[in-house]
């Protein structure tokens, strides 16, 4: 994926700040432990300095024993402080990672249907997974290490002049040519790193095809010319990651290069204090040495920002998204909202569906897909969508849902415009079943009581009776509390079907939106499913999207859809002797069926 | 049981050992370029102890002769005392020649690596590409791609960091010991003894978070599923009005890894105050006893800071050292990992394969088939198709006509003994496969675009696809048109990042990718499914038109498709049932007939 690079104020680390708060204090004891532990390590080469200086220099050890209970504290204050701001550190960004992925979560469960429409899934999971992670590991790291290294800089520097001031003067001398280096290589470092992302995905990518498309490859030959390819990407791989190594050794190199200038210099200009003081000369052949380390550092850092900039923007663009459909404040006000809804106030739905003139265009779209469209569909009607894959069926079922909403016009539920009650409350109320049965991870059971939570065994028997699922759940090792599996796939597609309708029975909707399987199932499951539709629709208001066009002969009004419009519309028997479009669908469809009936 | 192990752990060595092709020499570089960088190290303090010591402290110094008469040459070290910029000037030589050779390891660390990397990667890609299609069938496409990916970095790692390091490491170790132990051995002795104990901590201690690792990893995956699970099947939550359970049940899972990785934030953090502890207090010892024998014994102040700064060289790498050999146990999981890919069996063609011509007839002489662990496919199926004429197939799923194409394709291997397909009188299995391949036409039921663009994809069989060719071969398929609608026209990207092409234009686009191969053979897959009747008969005529020449295979339901055949037959179950012109089929009281009718007379039926 290519990197768009941005600029965002301060990396973008403004925007994140709100998803701190509630670790503000571990941040701040983080800091402080930072500091103990930079200051620490200031401390410790000053013990060399006082042994070389005092029992050296002086030839005599009365002061060891203080000496040694001094040296031990500060190791153990390093070794504990430490201990703190590394466990905090990782503390941090473990939790900051959780609020953001728990944010993030939260949000998408509350976004409309035209969002998971236009991004897909890995797209969204990439969002809620991997940019968090980069996120909280930068915030906490960071901090942490730019504590460490800027104050030990700081300290290093304060030492250094408290004890000689002209000596560290010139050390220091050193330090703006360091500034101009960095900023020579930074950018080109930071450009350098990216590319070498870039080819490294591009080959990822065409591991990606070699193997998902070996068969294409294999029937066209074409081995040769797919390996040149793939080579081709793993030289530019190898140039581009010397490249970069020799860029960064170059600037790795020089910072090396000035340090050791910086201990010739103490040398040269010092070496005389050697010869009284010869402690301090020691002490400032170690800072001098450590003081490059931060310097270094900051290009990684720069990197990392910048990187991270992308995984900031991507995040706080999940969570801006709003959606396109929203209860208004009173309707929360009564009704409640997702989180938590007020169902003492929830009333029961009759079952009457009415459209008022609706014209609707999908928010991504430009073409208007129904134009002053009104039916009434009373309780107890079994309405069916008929159209080809991809003609648009299921527009008139999303707006019922309220999936979508009208661009103009009402829908009425109940005799009531739909935005009247809440999205949860509807949802609650209706039923839904859908082409491709999605369970969850989890038993049969758990599934079904999805439907109603608090369905009692019995009733949980009688709905698996209703949709002739016995054998089914008998067949299975575990009846009942068998596991599915993730998305259910330990089960057949026939096998989720039938487990969907008894779950939507259990809900007992009095609307129920049916979208037929394509799926391919054998016969004999193909029968079941058949009927379980029929008693499951039976004594409620149903909408059937249809594939099968034998399933919507006895339907009471058939729709059929064509290029996302309604061409047709009427009874089996109507529709057939209009001689027009469904027609012909249903001719093609009955040749297709018999065929295959001839050849099974 | 022990012996096989033993030999497992030879073939991955000998897998590193064939990867190293080519980078061997670079690795060699990179080593030696250590070496230089380690006694640079070396030398530094040891000017510094000169200069603090005989240049301004006055000792006579003990260093070999070479040096010795060198610094006589100058003028002494008295000399050099009042001159310190000399002394000045040899340690900035010395960070030169430490900063290039440094430079130098870097740079030829990563081209070993990287080439080695790439010889990896090149080899796995080409195996890969190799492996028979049975092996792609059995091995989960996730997977393949992890040991593609992930195991290949960290065994990259591996090689590039941890080898070099742990080399470079023991280097160093055994260097600033033996310059440490040439001044004073006492004291050698006491900067040890800590040692051990630091290295056998620190290996002991990350061969034991491993599992915690793992156990993180684990539920990190579990988060993952779930978020997954909750993304494809929003319609459902959203449908139940399920969302408030499924942001428990996240929490929970949320929380839960959380708090593991907390629990092993403190589990390292300990680690690190403990080895805090561990090297402080032998840095500590150093200080200590140094001065003490500064005082008391022979130590030189000069030989003291230069043992301290022998010591610091000692600290770090000890830590490094232990994790180092802790990780490699990962390192060996991905190289067998990758090895289980390198040793899986290529497809190999017959020694005497030959590139036989392939526009004759082709003959299925009494072919059966199996696939591994399934009933038996096909049964004696026995036909001849003349060449240049077209045969139409009918047949029901799993009535075997894929795989009768995919062994004639030599995608499944026919096992001798189970009859054989000849084209032009030639076994297939005496004719190179790639020349067979190059030479058969054929669009598969579920074709597969490249992320390329539509252009790209359909031109892939040729060198230098020109515009016009892959025009006029799009324009056969009835694609033509279409892609001309689109605003980047033949430029426009296929896939993930570009536009979406619906089923019936992945299908015309892999047909005119197949007849830009102009094959003398040519293989209809069921790939006119999921166009309507009238392009299907367009394309059919456009084939027609532009392989007059071709033996053209049909596999279709449609009758209207079939009945232009010069032969069809009809499968049942793997068995050839009925084999014949449309005109003798249409009326031979079959599957055949019966279709024929319920196509041609459903009208009637219905009305």
């Amino acid at each position: 994926m290519t990197e768009k690079t941005t600029h965002l104020k301060y990396f973008g680390i403004g925007k994140i700040l709100p998803f701190l708060r509630h670790v503000r204090k571990l941040i701040v004891i983080m800091v402080v432990f930072g500091l103990v532990s930079s200051v620490t390590d200031i401390i410790l080469p000053l013990y060399q300095r006082y042994a070389l200086d005092c029992f050296v220099g002086l030839g005599t050890f009365d002061t060891l024993p203080a000496f040694l209970i001094a040296y031990i504290l500060t190791i153990l204050v390093a070794a504990g402080s430490n201990y703190i701001s590394c466990a905090l550190a990782t503390i941090i960004e473990m939790r900051v990672n959780r609020q953001l992925r728990q944010t993030g979560f939260n949000h998408l469960q509350t976004l409309s249907f035209s969002y998971f429409n236009q991004n897909s899934v890995g797209y969204i999971h990439a969002r809620l997974m991997s940019d968090t992670s980069r996120i909280g590991s930068l915030v906490s790291w960071t901090l942490v290490d730019c504590v460490w290294r800027v104050s030990y800089l700081v300290g290093a520097v304060a030492v250094m002049v408290t004890l000689n001031p002209s000596l560290a003067a010139m050390v220091l001398s050193i330090l703006p040519l360091l500034v101009i280096l960095f900023s020579i290589f930074q950018k080109k470092l930071i450009r350098v790193n990216r590319e070498v992302r870039e080819v490294n995905s591009r080959i990822t990518g065409n591991f990606n095809e070699g193997i998902t498309g070996a068969k294409t490859i294999k029937s066209l030959a074409i081995e040769e010319k797919m390996e040149n390819r793939f080579t081709e990407e793993t030289d530019n791989m190898r140039t581009k990651s010397v490249q970069a190594s020799r860029l960064r050794g170059l600037f790795a190199g020089t910072m090396n290069f000035a340090s050791s200038v910086a201990l010739a210099i103490v040398l040269w200009k010092g070496g005389y204090i050697a010869v009284d003081q010869i402690g301090t000369f020691s002490v400032f052949m170690s800072y001098a040495q450590g003081m490059m380390e931060p310097l270094r550092w900051l290009v990684d850092i720069v990197s990392d920002l910048i990187t991270t900039q992308v995984n900031i923007e991507r995040f706080t663009n999940l969570l801006a998204v709003k959606s396109d459909v929203t209860d208004t404040p009173e309707v929360i006000e009564k009704y409640g909202d997702t989180l938590n809804p007020k169902k003492e106030n929830w009333e029961p739905l009759k079952g009457d569906i009415a459209f008022r003139n609706v014209t609707f265009r999908y928010p991504d779209g430009e073409e208007t897909v129904l134009e002053h469209f009104s039916l009434d569909i009373p309780f107890g009607t079994h309405l069916a969508i008929v159209g080809e894959t991809g003609a648009g069926k299921s527009t008139l079922a999303n707006l019922v849902c309220r999936f979508y909403e009208p661009t103009e016009g009402q829908l009425l539920i109940d005799g009531r415009d739909a935005r009247e009650r809440s999205q949860l409350w509807l949802h609650d109320s209706i039923g839904y079943v859908l082409q491709t049965p999605h369970l969850f991870s989890g038993t049969v059971r758990e599934n079904l009581l999805m439907g109603n939570p608090e369905a009692t065994e019995e009733q949980i028997l009688s709905a698996i009776r209703t949709v002739s699922a016995e054998e089914v759940i008998a067949h299975l090792e575990k009846g009942l509390d068998t596991d599915v599996g993730e998305g259910g796939d330990l089960l057949s597609t026939g096998e989720k079907q039938l487990i969907s309708f008894a779950r939507a029975i259990l809900a007992d909707p009095r609307i129920l939106i049916l979208d037929e399987a394509t799926a391919s199932v054998d016969t004999m499951t193909e029968a079941k499913i058949q009927a379980a539709m029929e008693s499951v629709t039976a004594g409620r208001t149903s909408i059937m999207i249809a594939h099968r066009l034998s399933t919507v002969r006895n339907a009471d009004l058939i729709l059929v859809v064509r290029n996302g419009r309604i061409v047709e519309q009427g009874t089996h028997r109507e529709l057939l002797e209009m001689g027009g479009y469904y027609h012909e669908l249903y001719t093609r469809q009955y040749e297709e069926e018999a065929t295959a009936r001839i050849l099974a | 049981m022990k012996k096989k192990q033993h030999r497992e752990k030879n073939r991955t060595l000998g897998l590193l050992w064939q990867f190293l092709k080519g980078s061997k020499r670079y690795f060699l570089i990179s080593i030696l370029c250590a070496g230089v960088t380690a006694l640079a190290d070396m030398i530094q303090p040891q000017i510094i102890r000169a200069a603090v010591d005989c240049a301004i402290g006055g000792e006579e110094g003990d260093f070999p002769a070479f040096v010795m008469e060198a610094v006589e040459r100058i003028g002494g070290f008295a000399y050099l005392g009042q001159h310190l910029w000399i002394m000045a000037l040899a340690v900035v030589a010395v960070a030169g020649v430490q900063v290039l050779s440094q430079y130098n390891f870097r740079v030829f660390n990563t081209k070993a690596s990287e080439t080695l990397v790439k010889t990896m990667r090149d080899q796995l890609f080409g195996h890969i590409e190799r492996l028979p299609f049975s092996w792609h069938m059995k091995n989960k496409t996730g997977d393949i791609i992890q040991r593609c990916t992930s195991d290949i970095d960290t065994t990259k790692n591996f090689l590039s960091e941890q080898l070099t390091s742990v080399f470079r490491i023991s280097l160093l170790l055994v260097l600033s010991v033996t310059f440490m132990a040439s001044m004073h051995p006492v004291l050698t002795l006491i900067a040890l003894i800590p040692t051990p104990v630091i290295i056998a901590y620190s290996f002991h201690f990350h061969r034991k978070v491993h599992d915690g690792f793992l156990d993180c990893d684990e539920n990190e995956g579990k988060l993952s599923a779930m978020a997954q699970e909750n993304l494809t099947g929003v319609r459902v939550v959203r449908a139940f009005g399920r969302e408030r359970a499924e942001i428990d049940k996240f929490q929970k899972q949320n929380d839960h890894y959380t708090a593991l990785w907390e629990k092993m934030a403190k589990i390292m953090s300990r680690f690190w105050s403990v080895s805090d502890i561990l090297s402080g207090t032998q840095v500590m010892l150093v200080v200590v006893f140094g001065a003490w024998f500064c005082v008391h014994g022979n130590l030189n102040e000069g030989e003291y800071i230069a043992f301290i700064s022998y010591n610091s060289m000692l600290v770090w790498p000890i830590r490094m050292l232990g994790r180092m050999i802790g990780e490699m146990s990962k390192a060996g999981v991905s190289i067998d990992r990758v090895a289980y890919i390198m040793d899986s069996p290529i497809e190999q063609d017959d020694p005497d394969a030959v590139d036989a011509p392939m526009d004759g007839d082709i003959c299925f002489e009494h072919v059966s088939f199996a696939y591994e662990n399934a009933p038996q496919m096909l049964h004696d199926i026995h036909f001849t198709m003349k060449a240049g004429t077209t045969l139409g197939i009918l047949g029901g799923t799993g009535s075997g006509k894929t795989t009768m194409m995919l062994l004639l394709d030599k995608l499944y291997p026919l096992e001798e003994g189970n009859g054989r397909i000849t084209v032009g009188g030639v076994d297939i299995r005496k004719i190179r496969t790639a020349h067979l391949r190059r030479n058969i036409g054929m669009v598969l039921q579920e074709p597969y675009l490249f992320s390329r663009t539509i252009g790209e994809n359909i031109g892939i069989l040729s060198e230098k696809p020109d515009l016009e060719a892959v025009r006029s071969a799009a324009a056969a398929a009835v694609l033509d048109e279409t892609v001309c609608s689109f605003a980047s026209g033949y430029d426009t990207m296929v896939g993930e990042r570009g536009v979406t092409l619906s089923g019936g234009q992945k299908q015309r686009a892999a047909i005119a990718r197949t007849l830009m191969g102009d094959t003398p053979i040519l293989i209809f897959d069921d790939s006119l499914s999921a166009v309507d009747t009238e392009t299907d008969t367009k394309i059919r005529r456009a084939i027609q038109q532009r392989f007059g020449k071709a033996s053209v295979i049909l596999i279709s339901h449609r009758i209207t498709t079939l009945s232009a055949a010069d032969k069809i037959i009809v499968l049942d179950r793997g068995r050839i049932v009925e084999e014949g012109t449309h005109e003798q089929l249409k009326a031979g009281g079959g599957i055949y007939q019966k279709i024929y009718e319920t196509q041609s007379g459903s009208r009637e039926v219905i009305s």
